[in-house]
């Protein structure tokens, strides 16, 4: 049972560092408070959506970016606005802090500024990733060690 | 879930909206338009009103010469008419003389005139001839009888140049002749041509004949000789002209002076000098002969008058032309006519322009105005949107601060100051949305709604939400123990109907300024709210004496004996005073158990009196007229000592007589005010109080039938509520935590309510103390805390439309997490679908930004399918079911976008709200 406290504090000491660092707001604590018994991956699934969506705009965003003759901005204006719209659906505070300047630097036709914004975005990106990724595979192992997720209240 | 209900700002936008186009609606009248016109305008009236002036001088100066001509013509006929009667005159003497001389020296054999004779006679009867200068007579001698008339007279017939006489047919040689012109005697007549001329047309036609003008031989005046045949024997009636050529016997002859005659004449009459006359001779037209008057005179060609003359002589025509001396003066009196006219036209053109250019200045200004009003009305709602939107930002957290705050088991004093910060964040909250809603009082926009609520929990929560205020107050006001701080108080009268249909944030926005007010000013003594039927006072007032003597305290509800106020502090109302109050509570006791919602009250509205007393520093009779006006406190010092701007009497004006009463005070300086309104409320049905789940604190009903005793040195705190008796309570004003632990270690208590007393920190201890107070289910109620809304959605079927996936799931998860039933559709399409009729979803909520097909475009079909499908049914079904069908899915937007405008056009397109998601 001591392996399972540890892991169970472990995620807790884990989920409250995201909070810490901003890589999640409220929101995401909102969605955990939404797993119950009836849909005990809800925040799993949601985010792995989230995951796929992320990747396929900015893919799209690259491409768009890379045009030579001219750059669609509204194309790019679209899929930040989808982004922006999933993250903050999801709480993912820093992805869409990221968003929000760029899409200052869409609605300004600034091809520089959304390519380093993209890179932001990116990075940011694989940064949420890995930490929920990280999570998720803790709360993975407190199932497996028979342990249950410590809920959020 | 951080979801917000948008709140709509778009009345104020169509307002200012509306101003706009009245604004340039109104714009252009017929003078601006023509404003460049203007300097021209003026120009062309200068010009106009000049050419009338010039016009008008013209009238009056032809005018004027007419009546000149018309003067001169008179003048001038009178002249010839006159000259014309003296000429006649002289011809008539001349006739005369010719007959005399017929009749005596022809008719009479031998003759009885010689030369001496006629000389004479002529010469004494000159006076009759003035302008005659002498007359003659020439007798007719035949060349056959000229020798032995020469012999006769003793000399020769000699020519006009004084010389013998040629040879002639016919002589006249001059036989009489008057003294004056005795020259002329033997002279032959006939030999001067003109005198020829004369002769042989006198002695034709028989009558006086004229020379043309010529220079007298005396006197170098103009005159004209005026010859009169003389026949030897009477003529036949109507002689023929050789008849009379040959009984003609001689010629009498005068030389008239025409100078003179015209002379003498003009010298008679008045206006000599004004005029010049000239008199011709006009036998031959083409060259007139001056008879009188000087040709060369200058004198006014302008005006000339020709009058006619006759002088007795068939052969010639004589003329005369007057005119005057001088040229016809200015006319000053039409010049100062014309010019004052002119002027007058000047200055009217004048003020004319300078009031149209007024006009065109105060309308620029107006229009600018305008233009700074719009600005500043755009300003405003700008504000108000501003004010909105913070409002809004601060209510979020609020709620979640608020939600969390009763979740924990808490202890009595714990539970009760959680409440206490609980229904204050809910009263800013609503004081939050008071801000915007004073901007919908400002643009008259204000609605009230009709909801059912208690009134007694309103009271209680006003209470507590100054109760804290006062006694911080009263601590810091006067730090001696004596009882200085104003005690809170509230009397709801049995009477009042537990549930009411009215608008509850209004009246308690009312309630709360009052309440305020009144706090604010009192520094010691009581504020009382009383609350009661407006119907119920008159009886109380006629059973005053009776009921005191009845006093029907038999359930144990101690009134103490003290007759003193309360607080020991007069009222400004004595109707208020605490006897009334006292006798108010025994007469509702006694008459309790009559019934009083009876079926027909349900449905009418009533009058509720609410007065709310204090013992304040009053207001100050010089401004009690202006109270309820905006802005306006007593005095400066007011704001300074008390703070607050003084708008909220006026506003709490404003929604008294929106909710159909009216408020007054009465106060007095130094003792108190009280002010009292009426407000009409709606009985409140049941059924109605059931379907809206309002939650509503409501004081358990479980208390009924339990008997207590309150135990207190100043009666009147408490009027209803009845507490167990083995558990005590500690009734305390200001009790420091200390205090609190040494009464419960003495066993004293089981736990201390704070006073004031309020029904719901009474049911809170209560509850902790009887061990009947429910435990929260943690974790179940976590979300928002409501309840309510789990049981709304509870098994209802709700469509969620989104295009994002993440976006979609989490919402589902929310909405789930509330016993929801969730479908998701990922387009507008795919929703279109399932949302066919007949459909069973309770909700729809709709993303506005999606591909293919967005929330409007999806919405509109299925708008148009459902009134379609409530036409077919009311149609067929109205008669035997009352009830008329309604298709309506309740759809609402769903986006991020916080502009007003998605706002709108979701309405515009009938969707039915708007969700402001993360």
């Amino acid at each position: 049972m001591d392996f399972v406290n540890q892991l169970q504090r472990k995620f807790i000491d884990y989920s409250s560092s995201l909070h810490r660092e901003g890589i999640v707001d409220d929101q995401f604590t909102q969605l955990r408070k939404l797993e119950d018994e009836n849909s005990p991956h809800f925040v799993m699934e949601v985010a792995s959506l989230f995951f796929e969506d992320c990747e396929k705009l900015i893919n799209n965003m690259a491409i768009a970016l890379e045009q030579k003759q001219g750059v669609d901005f509204k194309q790019i204006d679209e899929c930040i606005h989808q982004l922006k719209g999933s993250s903050s659906s999801i709480g993912a505070l820093r992805v869409k802090n990221a968003c929000i300047a760029f899409r200052s630097f869409s609605d300004g036709q600034n091809r520089e500024g959304c390519l380093r914004c993209l890179q932001q975005l990116s990075h940011e990106y694989s940064l949420l990733k890995n930490k929920l990724q990280t999570l998720f595979r803790l709360e993975k192992q407190i199932v497996a060690a028979g342990g249950s997720i410590p809920r959020v209240h | 879930m951080g979801l917000k209900l948008q709140q709509s700002h778009h009345h104020q936008s169509v307002a200012v909206k509306g101003n706009e186009q009245m604004g340039t609606k109104r714009g252009y009248t017929f003078i601006q338009s023509n404003r460049d016109w203007l300097p021209k305008l003026i120009l062309l009236w200068v010009m106009v009103m000049g050419f009338i002036s010039t016009w008008i001088y013209k009238k009056m100066d032809a005018d004027n010469n007419v009546r000149r001509e018309e003067v001169l013509s008179s003048m001038c006929d009178q002249r010839a008419r006159m000259l014309q009667d003296q000429f006649s005159v002289s011809v008539n003497h001349v006739h005369a003389l010719a007959l005399l001389v017929a009749t005596f020296h022809y008719y009479k054999n031998p003759s009885a005139i010689d030369q001496e004779t006629f000389a004479e006679y002529t010469a004494r009867a000159a006076f009759e001839r003035p302008l005659l200068s002498g007359v003659a007579y020439a007798e007719t001698v035949v060349h056959s009888g000229r020798e032995k008339f020469e012999k006769q007279h003793g000399w020769t017939i000699k020519t006009m140049q004084r010389e013998p006489s040629r040879l002639r047919d016919e002589y006249a040689p001059v036989i009489f002749s008057q003294e004056t012109i005795s020259y002329i005697e033997s002279l032959d007549m006939m030999s001067g041509e003109e005198d020829r001329e004369n002769i042989v047309r006198a002695r034709a036609t028989g009558k006086a004949v004229l020379t043309s003008p010529f220079r007298l031989l005396g006197s170098h005046h103009l005159g004209v000789v005026l010859t009169f045949p003389v026949y030897k024997s009477k003529l036949p009636p109507k002689p023929t002209m050789e008849e009379r050529i040959v009984a003609t016997a001689g010629y009498l002859g005068g030389a008239i002076d025409v100078e003179s005659l015209v002379e003498n004449l003009l010298g008679q009459l008045a206006g000599n000098q004004a005029i010049l006359v000239n008199v011709y001779d006009i036998t031959n037209s083409s060259d007139p002969l001056v008879m009188y008057g000087h040709q060369n005179q200058d004198g006014d060609w302008a005006v000339v008058h020709e009058s006619k003359l006759d002088f007795g002589d068939p052969f010639r025509k004589h003329q005369m032309i007057c005119r005057y001396h001088q040229k016809a003066p200015t006319s000053w009196t039409a010049l100062t006519n014309v010019f004052l006219f002119f002027v007058i036209c000047l200055l009217v053109g004048y003020i004319l322009y300078g009031a149209v250019i007024h006009i065109v200045k105060v309308e620029d200004d107006f229009r600018e105005m305008q233009e700074l009003k719009v600005r500043a009305e755009a300003a405003d709602v700008a504000k108000s949107q501003f004010l909105g939107t913070v409002s809004h930002e601060i209510r979020t957290p609020m709620n979640g601060m608020l939600a969390l705050l009763l979740d924990t088991d808490l202890s009595s004093t714990q539970r009760g100051y959680a409440q206490t910060a609980q229904v204050c964040g809910k009263a800013l909250i609503t004081l939050i949305n008071e801000v915007i809603d004073r901007a919908k009082i400002e643009a008259g926009k204000l609605e009230l709604e009709t909801v059912p609520f208690n009134i007694r929990s309103i009271f209680d929560n006003v209470l507590s939400l100054f109760s804290e205020k006062s006694r911080n107050k009263g601590v810091e006001v006067s730090r001696d123990k004596t009882n200085r701080k104003p005690s809170l108080a509230v009397f709801v009268s049995d009477k009042v109907p537990e549930m009411v249909m009215g608008d509850l944030g209004r009246f308690r926005q009312i309630i709360t300024n009052l309440v305020g007010n009144s706090v604010k000013f009192t520094e010691r003594g009581h504020i009382f709210v009383k609350v009661h039927l407006a119907e119920s006072t008159q009886p109380v007032a006629d059973t005053k004496v009776e009921t005191c003597l009845n006093g029907g305290s038999d359930e144990g509800l101690l009134i103490s004996s003290a007759c003193q106020f309360k607080t020991g502090y007069e009222a400004a109302d004595e109707r208020n005073s605490w006897d009334s109050f006292r006798h108010l509570v025994v007469d509702e006791e006694l008459r309790y158990d009559a019934p009083i919602n009876t079926i027909d009250e349900a449905s009418r509205g009533f009058t509720l009196m609410v007065s709310v007393e204090d013992t304040g520093i009053g207001i100050p009779l010089i401004v009690q007229d202006r109270v309820f006006t905006p802005f306006m406190q007593a005095d400066s010092s007011t704001s300074r000592n008390y703070g607050g701007t003084g708008i909220g009497l006026s506003i709490t004006k404003c929604l008294v007589e929106l909710m159909g009463g009216h408020i007054s005070f009465i106060s007095r300086p130094q003792v108190g005010s009280t002010f009292s309104f009426t407000t009409v409320f709606k009985r409140c049905n049941k059924a109605s109080y059931n379907d809206t789940k309002k939650s509503i604190v409501e004081l358990p009903s479980g208390f009924k039938g339990l008997k207590a005793i309150v135990v207190d040195g100043k009666p009147g705190k408490q009027n209803g509520h009845l507490f167990k008796l083995p558990k005590v309570i500690l009734l305390a004003k200001n009790i420091t935590n200390v205090e609190l632990e040494k009464a419960k270690a003495a066993g004293f208590a089981d736990t201390v309510i704070m006073k004031p007393m309020r029904a719901s920190m009474a049911v809170a201890c209560l509850q902790q103390v009887l061990g009947i107070g429910k435990k929260r289910q943690a974790g179940k109620d976590m979300l928002n805390g409501s309840p309510v809304l789990q049981g709304l959605l509870c098994g209802k079927k709700i469509l969620v439309v989104d295009d994002n996936m993440a976006h979609q799931r989490v919402f589902a998860g929310a909405l789930k997490k509330f016993g929801a039933a969730v479908e998701c559709r990922e387009s507008g399409k795919a929703a279109l679908k399932l949302l066919q009729l007949p459909c069973c979803f309770y909700a729809c909520f709709m993303d506005i930004q999606m591909p293919e097909m967005d929330g409007f475009e999806a919405t509109h079909p299925i708008r148009m399918m459902e009134s379609k499908a409530n036409e077919q049914m009311n149609g067929g079904m109205d008669e035997d079911s009352g009830r008329k069908g309604e298709w309506h899915v309740p759809i609402l937007a769903m986006t991020a976008d916080v502009i007003h405008a998605t706002y709108d056009a979701g309405l515009k397109c009938r969707m039915d709200g708007c969700v402001e998601a993360l």
